[in-house]
């Protein structure tokens, strides 16, 4: 019988596949040697790979990418953690201008992975819980990545890690430990690009990806008790964009709602929508509507953190007008 | 600040309206409740005053276009240009439902005033209540034609107007939209072209869900330029110019549907009785000069019908009654419809509480009515509300005709010509007598022919025996 694992246990295999087939990697991060890193993801990393693979940095977001942005020119793989996907923030310089653009100035890959808990659902507010894929979105060179189950958590971050590009995964702290599946073993690696239809329905296209695909799906439930077919497109990467999913889903139904966690202005699904109106104008039966976080920082109060974020109720109330339109 | 003037609902079950005519054009000044335009609905058609004074800024809906009720068809500024919506821009997006919420808004734009009244209080729009657009008929014969300013005029989606294409639809106003404000979704037209084809569209439907890959055009049908040449009519298979084509008016669709509403809905039989008119001939006869002297109006025999079926009707209060599902709903007051015919159709005004009036009043009142509705100013109560109707078939002498209710009535008396015949009458002999015909359809659903003839044989014995105490 399979074993049932977490999400959070699929990065941490993933990690630890990685550092067992390939000697190029390593990982760099604060408190993820001895400590275990803050969600203890790393946990016993340390003691088996050595501390020159698992290697504890000062805090210091900018340094540790630039470290592996040298390291991966020099031929290393290096896996970078930050301890709060906020936090990446302060190493936007480097990646921004160096890992994005180095294979561009100077045909010089810079194949790093920076990976770390993302998004919100554990009431921890501004600093330990924002989205941050939009802030990259608008730099080429950069691969986003963000995975909505325990296989892809395991297989994405295998390919992430194989990519020769940078890539940012974006792992969600809300399912590290409240989701759970099935491990296989013979999982191979799936490089990023590719979305995934986790529900077929013919009225309503739901397009998401990350944790809020579960929202999505439960909403689905509800909608298909009340007889509207919703058709589920997870993404799970922005960046390279599976552009053909993207349209046929669109397509497939004429109504699509993008669900994501990210504030809604400026967030991806602005993106989304604007390539679906670009490319499938003629078989749009409503105007795309967006449905994500309120614009205002993540509340850290419970119930102001729930009231900001889209949900199941939400998603199903967009998806019925749209469906109605 | 501009105000946006809207088709105004007149009836609760009024959906959409024709304008028919602009009494002012755009840029002239006018004053609040001056008569700013003309409309023709399947119940009535009116005029509809400006809600304020001010300068007519813009005509957005042109004569002879049919639009939803609540779009805006013009608006209105004080003459500083500044445009702004008077509605909510929540009401906005949700223009066109003809809900109470979004009534109230265009009850002060259509103007609070008389010519634009409250809908009327009938749930049903009655098979004959009609309104006659002899003007629309004029205006409307150019702009009537399908044309991209028409499409796009009717709500739907870039998808729905691909598929349109595809499919050789040049006009999506044949087609009900089911989605918000009555927009066409993909639904309804794929549902549209699954009609047409007769059945199975299920070819076009997945061509469509899909993506369109498999959508190539299927029976391209262009629908209707009427003055076009070597083409051949869809459905009869005729060459077009061998025949004219001309598009149905408002008022004829709406007969049409409301005749063939009523036969589906009601189980019609018939009953015919004969009635000796020479009593009633002679009364009238004998009082008309003084009737028109004294109340103006000429004495008919219109009156002396009613008054004979208002009194059975009382005897036979299912004759003045409706069904709602498996309730009969008996009414306490008889509103009494006379069936008019107008250039083009028919129009049925209605009595109210008719049982209330002397035969003065019923003739002054069907005097009135039909005047009016020749001139087309009744106003919506006018024609609502009716429980029993007659109408006049035998106008050009025939002998009967077979009426069909006017929904949700459960009744209506046809009244043939008045004929002088030969009739065997008491002690063997034949007389010269003013004989007519009678004809009820009923709805089976409710009366049976005992109670129908019976009642028939008590307006047979009002008539014969009619009490002249009034005219003596």
């Amino acid at each position: 019988m399979a074993e049932t694992i977490t999400y959070l246990e699929a990065v941490r295999r993933a990690l630890i596949r990685a550092l067992e087939n390939d000697d190029r990697v390593f990982l760099l991060g604060e408190d993820i040697g001895p400590y275990g890193g803050a969600f203890k993801l790393t946990d016993g990393l340390a003691e088996r790979f050595g501390s020159d693979r698992v290697i504890d940095t000062p805090i210091v977001e900018t340094g540790l990418v630039g470290a592996a942005i040298g390291a991966a020119m020099a031929g290393l793989r290096p896996v970078v953690e930050m301890q709060f996907i906020d936090f990446i923030s302060c190493a936007f310089n480097q990646l921004t201008n160096f890992a994005a653009t180095t294979h561009f100035r100077w045909g010089a890959a810079a194949p790093i992975v920076v990976r770390g808990p993302s998004g919100g659902g554990v009431h921890a507010g501004p600093f330990h819980s924002q989205m941050v894929e939009s802030f990259f979105l608008n730099t080429p060179g950069l691969k986003i990545v963000i995975p909505s189950t325990v296989e892809d958590a395991y297989r994405l971050l295998l390919g992430a890690i194989e990519d020769p590009d940078p890539v940012l995964f974006l792992e969600q702290k809300r399912l590290y430990r409240t989701l759970k599946g099935e491990f296989d073993p013979e999982w191979s690696p799936l490089p990023p690009g590719s979305a995934a239809l986790r529900r077929e329905g013919d009225d309503v296209t739901i397009i998401s990806y990350g944790a809020m695909v579960h929202s999505v799906l439960t909403a689905a439930e509800t909608l298909a008790a009340e007889g509207i077919g919703a058709n589920v497109l997870d993404m799970r990467s922005l960046c390279p964009l599976d552009r053909e999913a993207l349209l046929g889903a669109a397509k497939r139904t004429g109504k699509v709602l993008i669900v994501h966690e990210d504030n809604v202005t400026g967030g991806a699904g602005g993106e989304l929508a604007a390539l679906i109106s670009e490319h499938a104008f003629e078989d749009l039966d409503a105007p795309v509507r967006r449905l994500g976080a309120l614009d205002v920082p993540i509340p850290y109060a419970g119930p102001l953190e729930d009231a900001s974020l889209p949900n199941p109720t939400t998603i199903a109330k967009a998806a019925r007008e749209l469906a109605r339109w | 600040m501009s105000t946006e003037i809207k088709m105004p609902q007149m009836g609760e079950s009024i959906a959409e309206g024709t304008l028919t005519r602009w009494f002012k054009k755009a840029g002239d000044t006018i004053k609040r409740d001056e008569p700013l335009f003309e409309i023709s609905t399947d119940k009535v058609d009116a005029e509809v005053p400006a809600p304020a004074d001010g300068v007519l800024e813009k005509i957005l809906v042109e004569e002879g276009t049919t639009v939803e009720v609540n779009t805006v068809v013009a608006m209105l500024g004080d003459g500083s240009g500044t445009a702004t919506s008077a509605g909510s821009p929540a009401e906005e997006s949700a223009t066109p439902a003809p809900s109470p919420a979004t009534e109230t808004a265009p009850a002060t734009a259509a103007g609070g005033k008389s010519s634009a009244p409250p809908p009327p209080a009938s749930r049903e729009i009655a098979a004959l209540e009609i309104a006659a657009p002899e003007i629309a008929a004029v205006a409307r014969t150019a702009p009537l034609a399908a044309n991209d300013s028409d499409r796009s005029k009717v709500r739907s989606s870039p998808l729905v107007r691909r598929i349109a294409r595809e499919h050789g639809i040049d006009d999506l106003s044949a087609i009900s939209g089911s989605g918000a404000g009555g927009r066409v979704t993909k639904h309804d037209i794929l549902g549209f072209i699954d009609r047409r084809n007769g059945s199975g569209g299920a070819a076009a439907k997945d061509g469509a869900a899909d993506g369109g890959a498999t959508a190539a055009p299927t029976t391209p049908r262009p629908a209707a330029p009427p003055a076009a040449h070597g083409e051949v009519l869809p459905v009869l298979g005729l060459p077009r110019n061998h025949v004219t084509v001309e598009r149905m008016t408002v008022m004829r669709r709406k007969i049409a549907e409301h005749m063939i509403h009523s036969r589906r809905t009601s189980a019609h039989v018939q009953s015919v009785f004969e009635a000796d008119m020479t009593r009633v001939v002679a009364l009238r006869n004998r009082n008309k000069g003084a009737f028109q002297a004294k109340n103006g109006v000429k004495l008919t025999f219109t009156p002396f019908f009613m008054k004979a079926v208002i009194d059975a009707l009382r005897e036979f209060p299912w004759l003045n009654a409706s069904l709602d599902g498996d309730e009969v709903v008996v009414h306490h007051s008889i509103h009494f419809g006379i069936a008019v015919a107008l250039d083009g159709g028919l129009i049925v005004p209605v009595i109210r509480n008719a049982e209330e009036l002397n035969l003065t009043g019923l003739q002054k009142r069907v005097t009135d009515l039909a005047t009016r509705a020749r001139s087309k100013q009744l106003v919506p109560e006018e024609v609502a509300g009716g429980t029993f109707t007659i109408t006049n078939p035998g106008q050009y002498g025939g002998l009967f005709g077979i009426p069909i209710i006017n929904q949700p009535q459960v009744a209506i008396l046809g009244i043939g010509g008045i004929q002088r015949r030969p009739v065997v009458v008491e002690g063997d002999a034949i007389a010269i007598r003013d004989m007519a015909y009678l004809c009820i359809s009923y709805d089976h659903r409710l009366v049976d022919g005992a109670m129908a003839d019976q009642f028939m044989a008590r307006v047979k014995q009002n008539l014969e025996n009619f009490d002249d105490a009034e005219l003596r």
